[in-house]
């Protein structure tokens, strides 16, 4: 790598900062001290039952109480006031997606109020990272994440969720978590 | 009524009804049976197999919860009450997982290690002093006393060492047959560290004996080459551990380092090696590696209790102590089992919060623990003993020796260490500072 760490590069020698391990001290260096002083914190936490009472949830039995309306669990596709699907096909959430997992065929939408519609809107939710990207991307707040996290499948097939599922999602989480904002495109 | 559960149910109960039966029937000759030390040596022998497996694996589980209680969670608490079936589900698991043998290893050796492994580690119980002597209340009052031990020979100790120190040729075996390199680093390692702890383990053995040999009334001082023997010497005065602390440390740490336990567990160091030696191994071949690293466990402790702390015997300020050390009524002796099986637990907790406390060793600061620290210290204080022994001078002078060895390993290796870094980190940090690297020197000779 020619001129990299010449003057004028973009990085200089002053730039870097050394910072040194500090030096053991003598008490230190004895070593002994150090070892019972860790088996006195382990054998701390180790009778120390009600703060592994207080911080393990014992999860199938008892849930963690989540911040529903930031989580990233399940996509679901939103429905319009109308119960129609609120996607208008425009492929924003297929290119932001880093993991690949969104595909989309569009068409000519049969209503008044929109130019296009999705008749094949695919998630490959084992290939789904939930960075929510799409979520951002989405001029029409149409695909969201919601506060689902228990994702259970037979098969890699069973995964990938087409468009009716994507709806039922919505279906059964928008009580839960209510669209965002309804009339963001007038209609 | 179908469910297999209930078959198993009905089988069991008929199978113990059956075996209620034999045992009434056959209750006279049953008696004379185990009135035959013998008999009652197999028996026994039968029993503690038995007992030591299942020890085993509830000590997995033990390690299990322990690892889990330092890390502020619960363990396994989902199969059975707080999770005391967790080690029947794991063995089930086990025997039904697939057993793979890959096609290139050296078959006969790949399947005999894990056998070498467990058995090496099993076959050293034979010596320890369970109970020792009682009397069934069937056999007459002046009648040859029973002991509660396989076998009492008289080379016990050394059994033991010779015994304990074959636990690494499963390993090594496990390790080479493998035909993988990571196997290989891993047995090599274990092969270089068994033989250097060895030193120390026999040095600090050798000294427990010396010292029973010492407290142990003249004409039997023979005795103390048997494990009984060493705790014969400790019955009613002082456990050796009292005139040998640093010595009894000492054979902890060795003890450790022979179980291939952690902090001395380079042989399976996951994070360099994989799995160590048994990177290869699966299901119940693997399984039966941990049996016998468990097993060896409980050996070296059930060792350790006998030598250095009493075996058997409870402290005098137990009530009933005198009983429970010295009747020979068989309920004295099952409780003598007891106390022991609890030195044993104890020692085995120790073990695992150790694991769960310390990092791992660097392979030469394994080497530089054993050979310069546990090996001359080992030495001084065996002179100190010889000494002791020759002059017939009070077995508190190996206090005093120990306090002051002690002291003088410590001060001598903050000494050494004075002035010179610990790590290579700041090694490299000083030699940059001198002048010797210049401060792109990494980068320079890496050709950037």
């Amino acid at each position: 790598m020619p001129g990299y760490n010449m003057p004028g590069s973009d990085w200089k020698q002053t730039d870097v900062v050394v910072v040194d391990q500090p030096e053991l001290t003598l008490f230190e260096r004895s070593y002994l001290p150090q070892v019972l002083g860790g088996m006195g914190t382990t054998l701390r936490h180790m009778f120390n039952v009600a703060k592994r009472s207080k911080n393990v949830v014992q999860y199938p039995e008892k849930k963690r109480e989540l911040r529903k309306e930031i989580y990233r669990g399940v996509h679901r596709l939103n429905r319009d006031d109308q119960g129609r699907v609120a996607c208008v096909a425009c492929f924003m959430c297929e290119t932001a997606c880093p993991a690949h997992c969104i595909h989309i065929e569009g068409a000519e939408a049969p209503w008044e109020d929109r130019e296009k519609y999705p008749i094949k809107f695919d998630i490959d939710e084992l290939r789904c990272i939930y960075c929510g990207m799409c979520e951002e991307a989405c001029p029409v707040d149409a695909i969201e994440l919601t506060p689902e996290y228990q994702l259970v499948g037979q098969s890699r097939q069973e995964m990938i969720f087409d468009k009716e599922k994507l709806l039922m999602v919505f279906d059964r989480t928008k009580d839960d978590k209510p669209r965002k904002n309804p009339r963001i495109t007038g209609y | 009524m179908k469910h297999p559960i209930f078959s198993a149910f009905i089988a069991l109960s008929l199978g113990g009804m059956v075996a209620l039966g034999l045992l009434l029937t056959f209750w006279e000759d049953i008696k004379m049976l185990l009135s035959d030390q013998f008999y009652f040596s197999l028996f026994l022998a039968v029993a503690v197999l038995g007992g030591i497996q299942t020890a085993v694996a509830y000590f997995i589980l033990l390690e299990r919860k322990i690892s889990a209680w330092i890390q502020d969670r619960f363990g396994p608490n989902r199969v059975g009450p707080v999770g005391l079936l967790q080690p029947l589900a794991d063995g089930v698991k086990l025997f039904l997982k697939e057993d793979i043998i890959p096609r290139h290893v050296d078959r006969a050796l790949f399947v005999f290690a894990p056998f070498m492994a467990m058995v090496v580690a099993l076959i050293a119980f034979a010596v320890i002093p369970w109970g020792g002597e009682f009397r069934w209340p069937w056999m007459a009052a002046d009648a040859e006393p029973l002991v509660a031990q396989v076998a009492s020979i008289h080379i016990g100790v050394i059994y033991i060492l010779a015994v304990g120190s074959m636990g690494v040729y499963g390993v090594v075996l496990g390790g080479w047959s493998s035909n993988n390199k990571f196997a290989f680093y891993g047995a090599m390692r274990a092969a270089a560290q068994m033989l250097s702890y060895e030193v120390p383990l026999g040095l600090t053995v050798i000294i427990g004996v010396l010292t029973a040999g010492y407290l142990l009334p003249g004409p039997e001082a023979t005795d103390a080459m048997r494990l009984e023997g060493v705790v014969a010497a400790q019955t009613g005065g002082w456990w050796l551990f009292v005139y040998h602390p640093v010595v009894a440390l000492m054979l902890f740490i060795a003890a450790l380092a022979e179980a291939n336990r952690a902090p001395f567990d380079l042989a399976e160091a996951e994070q360099e090696l994989i799995g160590g030696f048994h990177t290869e191994y699966s299901g119940m071949k693997w399984a039966m590696f941990f049996l016998g690293e468990y097993a060896h466990m409980i050996t070296s402790s059930a060792f350790m209790a006998c030598l250095f702390f009493g075996g058997f015997l409870v402290p005098s300020f137990v009530p009933g102590a005198e009983w429970i050390n010295t009747s020979d009524a068989w309920l004295a002796m099952i409780v003598r089992i007891h106390v022991l099986a609890f030195k044993v637990l104890l020692f085995i907790a120790m073990y695992m919060v150790v694991r769960w406390t310390l990092p791992r060793f660097r392979f030469d600061q394994l080497m530089r623990v054993a050979w310069k620290a546990l090996v001359p210290a080992g030495m001084l204080l065996l002179a100190l003993q010889v000494l002791i022994i020759q002059f017939g001078w009070s077995q508190w002078v190996a206090l005093v020796g120990n306090v002051v060895i002690f002291v003088v390993m410590v001060v001598a290796s903050v000494l050494v260490s004075a002035g010179s870094p610990i790590t290579g980190r700041q090694r490299s940090m000083i030699e940059r500072d001198r002048g010797g690297l210049g401060a792109n020197a990494g980068l320079q000779h890496a050709g950037l």
